[in-house]
């Protein structure tokens, strides 16, 4: 057992009986069986598949403050809440604490249950056991969130329901150096209901802190989910995550991610179509620099005929930043008649930028549909020089060029006031941003 | 007298080392269309590429001024303020870049250059209607990203949309003609010669006199293996119709 590993096991000796529903028997074997699963793992290690190219050593070695904080109160959340506008329903955790005075909430139509988890674990949170206990550990970080899981919230959706305002969920760090969280999201969508839901990580300082999320979704027959992830962490933070999507018959699941910030971030996505006629459509994006490192590992498990799922990951990276992206489609034996598509394209903005990609498919169908591709490349020169031969001077070229190429995807977000907030994200990272957005008005 | 709009002395350039112009020399007044006709690879895209800027193609001898001033030292961008506009033959696809926007940028930065204001969205909008109405071209195609998805008529016309957007001082238009039916044919050449005037000169350059008949050329000078090989009026197009271009190759110019 590493030293860190014992840390971890000394501070859940020391504080598990402090976490919420600390007295269920259920939750406190789970969380001793997932604690046991940790110390016998441990921190993934570069010799695994998974891991070769995302070190988590950092992670590892760093002596996060094991006990949970005080929060500081109040705090300005300014724009990171979604304005006014959008009528969401919004949920404020605060170094991974449900704050119910900063939150705000909206009525919400019948059928629709949401619930701070620490909150549903203190009545006895029956309707959690399946999800806690059932949950498996794929490395040692899900074991870890699993050990340490009693806060994050829980939404469920009755058959037939449509929620039409976005549920958005804002986990800010508060500044508090060396905190380290881990925040459970489970997604329950009933037969033909229809959610949306934004994850947004985000951090008041400057402080490095550690992110260890899982997020859980089951979709019912014919159901739909459009979840979206914007991860603005503070630069010296690390932020892990694992979201597990269960797709029944007929049902659409649609994410949007976007990694800009955090020093490590790492990304998994599982989705396992497991039933036929379900799809799902994937959309990631990353824009990184200095010495920034983003990882998304995505698994889609076409287990049952028809099904469709497509990828299109894109990357801008500058500095010495360096992006990885693993994307495996599995198209098991009785899936026929698959649709599976894959891309995942690069843009280096420097030289010393790197990225390692690599789209996996593995079918054991015969009658399928699959492609995938992926690129590295720099701005193309010809697209240069017909901007500038239209009176565009260079750097505002590379600039626009730039933005063109992840704009595309920021389009494909439905919720306004959060493109544009990706879009402005985006247009800041970008050297000439204020010449941009005259452009661009 | 004024200076002319373009004076191309002796101009060699290569292109990996492979010598393409071999001493051009071709002056364009105010008011004149000047056609350059020429079999493929005789340098005519390379001259069009050489005069707008792009990179790769180095000048190994000669000058070229424009109103009076060394073209060469200019950047791509500071020759399109200065008024040179380059029709594209291969017209370049821009991902994510709306044309709306492009455009807008586009004049903006010319008006920059000039000193004068930069237009608002709605007086830029109005000018831009008025002008894709001449080119037969959809309002929606200014919602779509930078050529992208278009069919190769409409890559042409939005050239030639472009121009007349930009209002060049230069217009240089690179094998315009290739690849448009009849129709787009004929709404370029309408968008072209609305464009005509005293104080704009224009360099056509095309494969096919084809195009010659809607856009009445004042000069055609055929090229042949980087050189100016024939000069004369309109008629040297028809003749090159009729005839190809294999006579010019054994029927040296008279003396």
């Amino acid at each position: 057992m590493s030293d860190a590993v014992i840390r971890y096991r000394e501070a859940f000796q020391d504080t598990a009986g402090t976490l919420p529903g600390s007295a269920i028997p259920w939750l406190r074997d789970a969380r001793r069986e997932a604690m046991g699963t940790f110390e016998a793992i441990g921190f993934p290690k570069p010799r695994e598949e998974d891991w070769k190219y995302t070190r988590v050593a950092p992670i590892e070695k760093r002596d996060f403050a094991l006990t949970p904080p005080d929060t500081p109160t109040p705090l300005d959340l300014g724009a990171l809440l979604l304005p006014e506008s959008a009528g969401a329903w919004q949920a404020v955790f605060v170094d991974g604490r449900f704050r119910a005075d900063l939150s705000r909430t909206v009525p919400l139509p019948g059928g629709v249950h949401v619930a701070d988890l620490a909150g549903s674990l203190e009545r006895g949170g029956d309707e959690l056991q399946r999800w806690i206990t059932g949950a498996g550990h794929r490395n040692g970080f899900t074991a870890l969130n699993a050990a340490f899981t009693g806060h994050g919230l829980h939404l469920q959706l009755d058959d037939g329901v449509t929620l039409d305002v976005p549920v958005h969920l804002l986990f800010v760090a508060s500044g508090i150096a060396d905190t380290i969280v881990h925040p459970r999201v489970i997604l329950e969508i009933g037969k033909g209901a229809r959610a949306t839901v934004v994850e947004s990580y985000a951090a008041l300082g400057e402080s490095p802190y550690f992110n260890n999320v899982v997020t859980q979704a089951a979709l019912d027959e014919g159901a739909r989910l459009d979840h979206y992830k914007l991860q603005r962490e503070a630069t010296a933070a690390f932020h892990v995550s694992t979201f597990n999507v269960h797709q029944d018959a007929g049902s659409r699941f649609e994410s949007h991610s976007v990694s800009l910030g955090a020093a490590l971030a790492r990304h998994d996505i599982n989705v396992a179509l497991d039933a036929p006629e379900a799809s799902c459509a994937l959309n990631g994006l990353y824009m990184v620099r200095g010495r920034q490192h983003v990882d998304y590992h995505t698994r889609v498990d076409h287990a049952k005929p028809a099904c469709t799922s497509t990828e299109d990951y894109r990357g801008i990276l500058a500095g010495r930043a360096r992006g990885v992206f693993n994307g495996r489609v599995y198209v098991h034996p009785q899936a026929q008649k698959s649709d599976a598509t894959q891309s995942n394209r690069n843009l280096l903005l420097s030289r010393d930028a790197e990225v390692d990609t690599k789209p996996q498919l593995e079918i054991h169908a015969d009658d399928v549909k699959c492609a995938h591709g992926a690129t590295v490349g720099q701005l193309d020169e010809g697209m240069i020089f017909y901007l500038r031969s239209r009176g565009i001077d260079e750097s505002s070229a590379r600039g626009l060029l730039t933005y063109g190429f992840a704009r595309g995807l920021v389009d494909r977000m439905a919720v306004a006031p959060l493109r544009e907030a990706v879009a402005e994200s985006l247009l800041d990272r970008l050297p000439n941003a204020e010449e941009l957005r005259s452009m661009l008005s | 007298m004024t200076a002319p709009i373009l004076e191309i002395k002796n101009l060699h350039a290569t292109v990996d080392g492979k010598e393409i112009l071999d001493g051009i020399d071709l002056i364009v007044n105010a008011g004149e269309v000047h056609a350059i006709m020429g079999p493929n690879g005789s340098g005519k895209s390379t001259l069009a590429h050489v005069l707008a800027g792009r990179e790769g193609y180095e000048v190994t001898q000669g000058e070229v001024l424009y109103q009076g001033r060394d073209l060469l030292e200019l950047a791509p961008e500071e020759r399109a303020c200065e008024g040179i506009f380059l029709a594209f033959q291969y017209p370049v696809e821009i991902p994510g870049v709306n044309n709306t926007y492009f455009l807008k940028a586009a004049v903006n930065a010319v008006r920059r250059h000039r000193g004068e204001d930069e237009l608002d969205s709605m007086t830029f909008m109005k000018m831009v209607r008025a002008k894709l109405k001449v080119l037969h071209m959809d309002e929606g195609l200014m919602k779509r990203a930078v050529n992208e998805g278009f069919s190769g008529g409409e890559k042409k016309r939005n050239e030639i949309f472009q121009m007349a957007v930009m209002e060049p001082t230069l217009a240089i238009m690179d094998e315009t003609d290739s690849g448009l039916d009849i129709d787009a044919l004929k709404d370029v050449a309408d968008g072209v010669n609305t464009l005509r005037g005293p104080d704009r000169a224009m360099v056509v350059i095309t494969h096919y006199q084809r195009l010659l008949n809607y856009i009445v050329p004042d000069r055609v000078h055929v090229l042949s293996k980087g050189r100016i090989v024939r000069s004369g009026g309109r008629e040297l197009a028809l003749t090159l119709e009729e005839q190809g271009y294999s006579w010019l190759q054994v029927e040296p110019e008279p003396a």
